[in-house]
């Protein structure tokens, strides 16, 4: 008989590994990508897969190059950051702007902190927010779908109609049917592929709860002072579901315990409403996950979990 | 449903063997005893090389305080007092008894009858089960005698039974409970008297309905005493989250069960000292688990201390040709053995065989800083925190993260979807947080 092997406590491990969690993500993003196709066409399709093999092939070279590491492609890590980066975008951006971000999300976003779980951002916003500030016009103008209007090609999204004190239709922005990003328009879509992530526990509530309802409430604030449109409008409108439930949910870069991640979705939240309503930009998502990544430590630090005999 | 309050975890139950009843392991030619089979200070032998001896007798006696003697389980010659190798490589010293037959001392009642009168007084219960070396059968094997010497400022409200059995595979409480009821209840009467009070609760997971059925049915006759379904979930079974379970109390860090007036017993230790005041008999034997997904019977054997594993595999008819991994315990705390030939002791609770396929551990990748150790940690504590610092030799800062405080359940290592190595690392950071410790309080 083999030599029998011996190691500490415990002998049996759970069945989740890195890899099905991360494509328990990628399944949950499907149906978000099924409703872009069908409002915006099959050049949706191209965007993303070129995002993807461009966020996989500069993984692959990196972690050959640079890092000279085992590769890790195949964990899906960069499937997620490749599809994120492509739902963040509208479907005419050129495809050298997609290949761009690719690099910059995977690139600074991701392998120069040593890879997954390392990084201390949300690769695809890294990439998204440098496109937003590089590409302006190619990433914000988004288009309209193309099943709505026929002459019109591009248009206002509903957010910039937020911006001059215009309230877009409630059940567009529900099932998808206006402008924006391919990925982010459609709150039920997100919603079906969020609710799948915490079936198979890869997400909990905390975070997407305290995120959107934080929002509901501050923009409720702000449209009861009459600043800005009914706040029902500014969670479905925008990247804030898609942020909510995929980007601020990102295990990485949000903190760890119960108690940080409803600080950090409250955060979120706060920072989104202020950034919409006062900054100089339509959009204020990517830039609150952001800086809420950036505390990420600091509020580990703070919420300590409850220790058992203290 | 009663259950603890932070984390833990479901692995698969696995109780293969929870159907089938207690069987005896014949006895053997030649047994291996070990001089000390408890935590605390070694045992003194009293017999010598050559001396005959008989099942039950006195070989080796507790002369401090946290120490617990040693009985002869068979009938025969002492051909030498040496050290044997026990399945976790350790050498220590052991009688070798060549076996003859199976004598037993006369004071001991052998009979399958049972004694419901408990006729000691409370002083005369703890002399006995100090006498007849009964250790705590959960795993531990702390001396039992010792739990229940209160100290004069503390005051016990209750006697926990732990009749968990969280550990995946293991049955052998299952069957205790199953095919001994009355002798464990009965066990539970003694302990409360032992301790001048009337209230126990045995504490039982619900994935044993058949067993929580039996003790229902009498648990009558028995007033003060009372059965509690918990959760299935492991730990249900560790000593501070049982007590929580039961009585929402909670044990202070650092401190012992006596600190919330509870005294905690598993119930293999229940029955054993039911055998040691009703039947003056030594813990010379115990339930043991043989099981595993390729083992073809899976099977609960009374088996003699001092049985070499080997013998007991060759029995149930060898290890299966995948093997990877044989424990003692269950998968989560168990130890693997690393020597086959090593004898079982007082608190060999399972011959777990593993194939090679469950032996092996999954692959280690980057921590995804996802928290999935941290809800599971049934302590509160934050194992990847504990597990950095320690990396980095950062033994003062994984100190003041409570790194002490871990009961080593294995529940993050179990649950990290990375495979991180956490358990193994935080057990590295407590060996050398004890020495800073004993370091410290030299000065």
């Amino acid at each position: 008989m083999a030599l029998l092997k011996v190691s500490g406590s415990p002998h049996v491990q759970s069945k989740d590994t890195t890899q099905s969690i991360m494509w328990s993500v990628v399944i949950a993003l499907i149906p978000a990508l099924l409703v872009g196709v069908y409002f915006f066409g099959f050049r949706v399709l191209a965007v993303t897969a070129v995002s993807v093999a461009a966020c996989i092939l500069f993984e692959w070279l990196i972690q050959k190059f640079l890092l000279k590491g085992e590769q890790t492609i195949s964990d899906g890590s960069a499937v997620i950051t490749g599809m994120l980066l492509a739902f963040n975008l509208p479907s005419n951006i050129p495809f050298y702007i997609v290949i761009i971000g690719a690099l910059v999300a995977i690139g600074i976003g991701k392998m120069t902190f040593g890879g997954l779980g390392k990084n201390p951002f949300n690769p695809a916003l890294v990439g998204r927010v440098f496109l937003f500030l590089s590409f302006p016009t190619n990433v914000a103008m988004s288009e309209w779908p193309t099943a709505k209007t026929v002459d019109a090609l591009t248009g206002p999204t509903p957010l910039s109609l937020i911006k001059n004190g215009q309230t877009p239709e409630l059940m567009d922005t529900l099932i998808g049917a206006t402008g924006g990003s391919f990925g982010e328009v459609s709150a039920i879509a997100i919603i079906l592929g969020g609710l799948f992530m915490l079936l198979r526990k890869v997400i909990t509530w905390h975070i997407p709860i305290s995120f959107i309802a934080s929002s509901w409430l501050f923009a409720g604030i702000l449209y009861l002072a009459g600043i800005t449109v009914d706040p029902t409008t500014h969670i479905l409108a925008g990247g804030l579901m898609l942020g909510a439930i995929f980007m601020a949910t990102d295990m990485a870069t949000s903190p760890i315990t119960k108690t940080g991640q409803i600080i950090f979705g409250v955060g979120c939240g706060l920072l989104t409403i202020i950034f919409r309503c006062f900054g100089p930009m339509p959009e204020g998502v990517s830039f609150a996950i952001l800086i809420m990544n950036a505390l990420t430590p600091l509020i580990n630090k703070m919420c300590k979990p409850k220790r058992f005999g203290y | 449903m009663n259950t603890f309050r932070l984390g833990g975890v479901h692995p698969q139950e696995n109780k293969l063997a929870s159907e089938n009843a207690i069987e005896l392991f014949p006895l053997q030619q030649k047994a291996v005893v070990f001089v000390s089979q408890h935590l605390g200070a070694p045992s003194t032998p009293v017999v010598q090389k050559g001396d005959r001896v008989k099942t039950g007798q006195l070989l080796a006696k507790a002369e401090a305080f946290i120490c617990a003697n040693t009985h002869s389980p068979y009938t025969g010659v002492i051909t030498k007092i040496d050290v044997a190798t026990d399945f976790n490589g350790y050498k220590k010293p052991a009688f070798y008894i060549d076996v003859e037959e199976d004598e037993w001392c006369e004071d001991i009642d052998t009979s399958e009858d049972i004694v419901q009168d408990i006729k000691l007084s409370s002083q005369e219960i703890i002399e006995r089960i100090k006498d007849r070396g009964i250790v705590g059968l959960g795993g531990a094997a702390f001396p039992t005698h010792v739990k229940y010497m209160v100290p004069e400022d503390k005051h016990v409200d209750y006697v926990i039974i732990n009749a968990a059995e969280c550990e995946p595979y293991l049955t052998s409480d299952n069957r205790l409970l199953l095919e001994h009821t009355e002798e464990v209840l009965i066990g539970v009467e003694i302990m409360k008297k032992a301790l001048n009070i009337n209230k126990a609760k045995i504490g039982i997971e619900t994935n044993k309905p058949k067993a929580i059925n039996a003790l229902k049915t009498i648990i009558n006759k028995y007033p003060g005493t009372e059965v509690v379904a918990l959760k299935t979930k492991y730990p249900q079974g560790a000593e501070k989250q049982l007590i929580y379970a039961l009585t929402k109390r909670e044990v202070p860090s650092g401190k012992l069960p006596i600190e919330v007036g509870c005294v905690v017993n598993n119930v293999g230790t229940a029955f054993a000292i039911y055998q040691a005041v009703q039947k003056n008999r030594p813990l010379i034997d115990n339930i043991l688990t043989f099981t595993g997904k390729a083992v073809e019977n899976n099977r609960n054997l009374l088996v003699r201390v001092g049985t070499s594993i080997q013998s007991i595999i060759d029995y149930c008819g060898g290890l299966p040709e995948n093997t990877g991994k044989v424990i003692n315990g269950g998968p989560m705390m168990g130890k693997a053995m690393m020597d086959l030939s090593a004898p079982t002791t007082k608190t060999t609770s399972s011959i777990l065989v593993m194939t090679e396929a469950e032996a092996s551990r999954k692959k280690t990748t980057n921590c995804l800083r996802c928290g999935k150790c941290v809800s599971a940690c049934p302590m509160g504590l934050e194992p990847i925190q504990i597990s950095l610092l320690a990396k980095q030799e950062r033994w003062e800062e994984a100190e003041k993260e409570c790194a002490m405080d871990c009961i080593e359940c294995g529940s993050c290592l179990f649950t990290c979807p990375a495979g991180q190595p956490l358990l193994d690392i935080i057990r590295v950071a407590k060996s050398k947080i004890g020495a800073l410790r004993r370091a410290r309080s030299k000065k």
